[in-house]
């Protein structure tokens, strides 16, 4: 059952919004695969009781009052540990809530917990985390993909029926390809960053994870919208999706994606893919993307610079991990970081500090940020001839734990179908368009254009009303 | 031949805006409140928070940028600065450097020589840091002053003694008063300097410089430029290289010395703040605060010597303070006597300041019922005594003036049968005054007039009695002397 389903037999009095949440808590609480990191039971049950009292006074709160969602824990929430699964933030406890958290209560929808994730989410697999990697449920010797991977696993394991995620270089996508689940990786802007832990503040964010397009638009409805809070936030009214048509979409597909270093089933997959477009009265042309080998050197140098200013506030002087035995000021900051940090996060400070210093900026950071632009540009020119870019999301579907972790540069070059949606602020959907000989799920994205996101909903829609992917579940307890 | 040195020195000052919330948040930026009771979790860079861009920060930054006759840009960034310090909540300031609002500048200074124009290089917008308070071997950290807006104003190294240099800190602290953006008390911080200085031969190329810190008066900028200027001069004499380096003032002991060199200089990493949005500046917005900018001091001046005949001397007091101006200008119109509105200010009021302590921005008094005064004063219907008795009455307790004077008995007496009753009297009682005076003791009439004022208990008019009192001497004079010779 889906979330607004779920929600619709909560609100119709079929269901009590309390047992659903006890229910899914008690599912959550016997995981084995590491998605949650928090779980403050007695908030969230009393959480549902409130929303249930709302229900039965008649208030209509949204299409998914009631529903349970698991949260990444970048995203602060007030009272509750949010520890960016780093030993950092190990016991922060946010005072204030992120916006994005004010408006799912609003929308009568309950936080059951904070999920996993690769710390500060720097990382392609949740393996980076200082509480240990995300299993995929579909087979729990590899990976959730990252860094989402809490949020992803959660809703493919049926821990939670949604899930929030951040996305910064393909954080939302790859591991929602990697379990086999639908999430949308909105516009730059379209929804607030007001309280989510900065990683690289000019490509993070926050969007959404679900079972299907219809659940994950219904939920960016809730959390999109502007908020005075942050000013690179849109300043319109929040989504509201309509009934667009996709069937005559043109739909361009980027050849040289298409190589000896992508997986030859995931080629097969994301042709399928075309094809069941196509049926639906779609034009697909095939286009050469210009600037792909600039794609990840553009994206580690600026996010990596970002990171390391974003992430220079943890001294161990106000919150978070401080080493006890430090006895000088400089000593609190060394052994602090030093201890606090884990080995992916320092790579990155020291990169992205490295690009930013003086005789170097030039070189690197400013050479990033005119790739930058040229990617922009090149989108513009791509939307200009497509309404939608269709595409693989990662070049192989979910590898063993382990297998890759000491090996960054195969991690980073994973990122090259997806960060340069990034760098251009442009929405994504991924969605679920097959398997391969292992039985691991196999995703896509539809790249649009700045703010597209009701035409990338419609197509989806479209895609997910001719295939059944996205119905097919990984052997978990079931409700 | 030996060498003719000159010094070389530019500024740059921290102005400490007066917006009632802070550039990134709203919190509040009073000074002196408790640690931490004006800090929020912006301000505080709880990991999580954006800043959000106080408008009004823009504002004041153009109002300066018109003043100091500079280029506005139409569109500014803001950038980060990254160094770790305690009192730097996020571990970077917020702050402008390759795109600041303001560049291009100058401001022409009353420099001991003549007036110089003072080129401006730049001013930008940034955030000030928060304050450690170092308590018993433990340091506290009070961030209510995190965030609140600084401009930080960078001259051109223009300037080429130390009297140069305090009358451009003079004129830029006048300016700052004028626009109402900064309140400029060095005590408090909200107006800082760094001094850059370097030495040369007369007409050579720019020396190696030093930045000097620290400092909190004009006189210990004096003072620090002619400490390093005489150091640098020493080492150079002696064959010497200047060591480029930061230097720290200790006003106790009159001399600095070096915090950092060059070679332990902090990178900042500058890059674009990727949390806050380019700032545009269009012609209108430029225009409406255009329209806000306050005649300035000097325009002031001419205009009071040139319209209102005042002395310079007069017109200086007048515009010393732009609070002081207001009140000057709203009291001569309203009185219709900028002359005796002057003398009123300078003397009197300046009197009852400097008494009660009370700033020019705090003061507060009745310009009508001083205009009252001033009407009944020079239609001679009080006199100054009185006049000044009541305007302290008006200033220390904000008294109705008419009813002042009214229960005190102050207005004078008009009625002349009743002087020259009194004066008579007097004229009969003292004899021995009124022969002093006839000897040649004019200076004695002053007692007489004290002893008719007397008998209406100081509300006559002296000049009246004077003349009164005059006339009756010279009157019995020419009587007795009648009699004298009959």
């Amino acid at each position: 059952m889906g979330a607004l389903e779920l929600s619709a037999q909560i609100q119709a009095g079929k269901i009590g919004a309390v047992e659903t949440v006890a229910k899914y808590i008690r599912i959550a609480k016997n995981s084995r695969l590491n998605t949650f990191l928090a779980i403050p039971e007695e908030r969230v049950l009393a959480r549902a009781k409130e929303v249930q009292d709302k229900i039965d006074a008649g208030i209509t709160l949204s299409p998914l009052a009631g529903v349970p969602v698991a949260v990444k824990d970048n995203i602060s929430t007030e009272g509750t540990e949010t520890t960016c699964a780093s030993r950092m933030l190990e016991g922060y406890v946010p005072v204030f809530n992120a916006t994005v958290i004010d408006k799912l209560e609003q929308a009568g929808m309950v936080v059951i917990g904070k999920v996993n994730m690769d710390e500060f989410a720097m990382g392609g697999s949740s393996e980076t985390g200082y509480f240990g990697a995300v299993r995929n449920p579909w087979d729990a010797t590899r990976v959730a993909g990252g860094s989402s991977g809490g949020s992803a696993a959660a809703v493919a394991a049926m821990e939670a029926p949604m899930a929030l995620g951040s996305d910064t270089g393909g954080s939302i996508r790859q591991p929602c390809a990697f379990c086999g689940v639908t999430g949308i990786k909105p516009t730059y802007g379209s929804v607030s960053r007001y309280g989510l832990i900065a990683y690289a503040s000019s490509m993070d964010q926050i969007g959404v994870i679900g079972t299907d397009i219809n659940d994950c638009a219904a939920l960016l409805e809730i959390i999109s919208g502007p908020d005075t809070r942050d000013s690179t936030c849109v300043t319109d009214a929040p989504f509201a999706f309509g009934k667009e048509n996709a069937a005559k979409i043109k739909i361009g597909l980027p050849r040289n994606y298409f190589n000896d270093s992508i997986d030859p089933e995931i080629i097969r997959a994301i042709f399928m893919a075309v094809k069941v477009f196509e049926d639906a009265g779609a034009v697909v042309e095939e286009f050469q993307m210009p600037l792909v080998d600039y794609i990840v050197p553009a994206y580690y140098a600026l996010s990596s610079a970002e990171a390391s200013s974003n992430l220079a506030r943890f001294d161990g002087l106000k919150y978070g991990h401080r080493a006890t035995e430090a006895k000088s000021l400089s000593d609190v900051y060394t052994l602090s970081r030093s201890q606090g940090f884990g080995m992916e996060v320092k790579r990155r400070i020291i990169l992205g500090s490295f690009v930013l210093s003086s005789g170097y900026y030039d070189a690197y950071y400013r050479k990033a940020l005119e790739i930058r632009g040229m990617i922009k540009e090149a989108y513009n020119q791509l939307f200009a001839r497509y309404d939608v870019i269709l595409a693989p999301v990662a070049p192989t579907t979910a590898y063993k734990l382990g297998e890759n972790i000491t090996d960054p540069m195969k991690m980073y070059m994973a990122d090259v179908y997806t960060a340069s949606v990034n760098l251009a602020g442009l929405p994504a959907v991924a969605l679920p368009c097959g398997f391969d000989a292992q039985g691991l799920p196999i995703g896509m994205q539809l790249i649009g254009d700045a703010f597209s996101e009701p035409l990338l909903v419609a197509a989806a829609r479209k895609y997910q009303a001719c295939t059944d992917y996205h119905t097919r579940k990984p052997g978990v307890p079931n409700l | 031949m030996k060498t003719k040195w000159e010094t070389v020195i530019g500024l740059e000052v921290h102005a400490e805006l007066s917006t009632a919330t802070k550039i990134f948040c709203a919190c509040v930026t009073r000074f002196g409140a408790p640690p931490n009771t004006q800090s929020c979790p912006v301000c505080s860079g709880m990991p999580g928070t954006l800043p959000v861009f106080n408008r009004v920060v823009a504002e004041y930054a153009m109002k300066l940028g018109l003043a100091l006759k500079c280029n506005i840009a139409d569109r500014c960034k803001f950038d980060r600065k990254n160094y770790t310090y305690p009192d730097l909540p996020k571990s970077y300031q917020v702050s402008q450097l390759y795109a600041p609002i303001c560049t291009h500048g100058s401001l022409e200074v009353d420099a001991p020589g003549g007036t110089k124009s003072i080129g401006i290089h730049q001013i930008h917008m940034e955030e000030d840091a928060g304050k450690l308070i170092h308590d018993g071997g433990h340091t506290f950290m009070d961030f209510n002053r995190c965030g609140v807006p600084l401009l930080e104003i960078v001259s051109k190294p223009d300037m080429r003694s130390a009297d140069e240099a305090v009358a451009y800190l003079e004129k830029l602290r006048e300016t700052l008063l004028y626009l109402e953006i900064c309140d400029c008390k060095m005590q408090e911080g909200s107006l800082r300097a760094d001094v850059n200085l370097s030495i040369r031969p007369v007409g050579g190329p720019l020396g190696i410089r030093t930045e000097t810190k620290n400092l909190n008066s004009f006189k210990a900028i004096a003072r620090a430029i002619q400490f390093e200027t005489a150091r640098q001069i020493e080492i150079l004499e002696a064959g010497g290289v200047v060591t480029q380096e930061t230097r720290r003032w200790d006003d106790d002991q009159g001399e600095s010395y070096s915090m950092r060199t060059k070679e332990d200089a902090q990178d900042y990493r500058y890059f674009p703040e990727p949390d806050l949005l380019p700032i545009h500046i269009d012609t209108a917005w430029l225009a409406r605060i255009r329209e806000t900018l306050p005649e300035m001091a000097h325009k002031k001046r001419a205009r009071y010597i040139r319209d209102l005949t005042l002395s310079p001397a007069d017109a200086a007091v007048l515009t010393g303070h732009i609070k002081i101006s207001f009140f000057f200008e709203t009291l001569a119109k309203k009185s219709g006597h900028p002359k005796e509105a002057a003398n009123l200010i300078i003397g009197e009021i300046t009197r009852l300041m400097n008494k009660t302590g009370i700033l020019p921005e705090n003061l507060d008094i009745d310009t009508d019922k001083l205009t009252t005064l001033i009407t009944l004063v020079l239609g001679n219907k009080i006199n100054r005594n009185a006049y000044k008795d009541a305007t302290e009455a008006v200033f220390l307790h904000d008294a109705d003036p008419e009813t002042y004077i009214r229960e005190r008995g102050l207005l004078m007496v008009s009625d002349n049968a009743a002087i020259e009753a009194a004066v008579d009297a007097v004229l009969a009682t003292n004899p021995d005054a009124v022969a002093s005076y006839r000897a040649g003791k004019e200076k004695i009439i002053g007692f007489l007039i004290g002893q008719v004022m007397k008998k209406f208990s100081g509300a006559g008019s002296p000049d009246l009695i004077k003349e009164l009192l005059i006339q009756r001497i010279n009157e019995t004079q020419f009587i007795q002397h009648e009699n004298g010779n009959g």
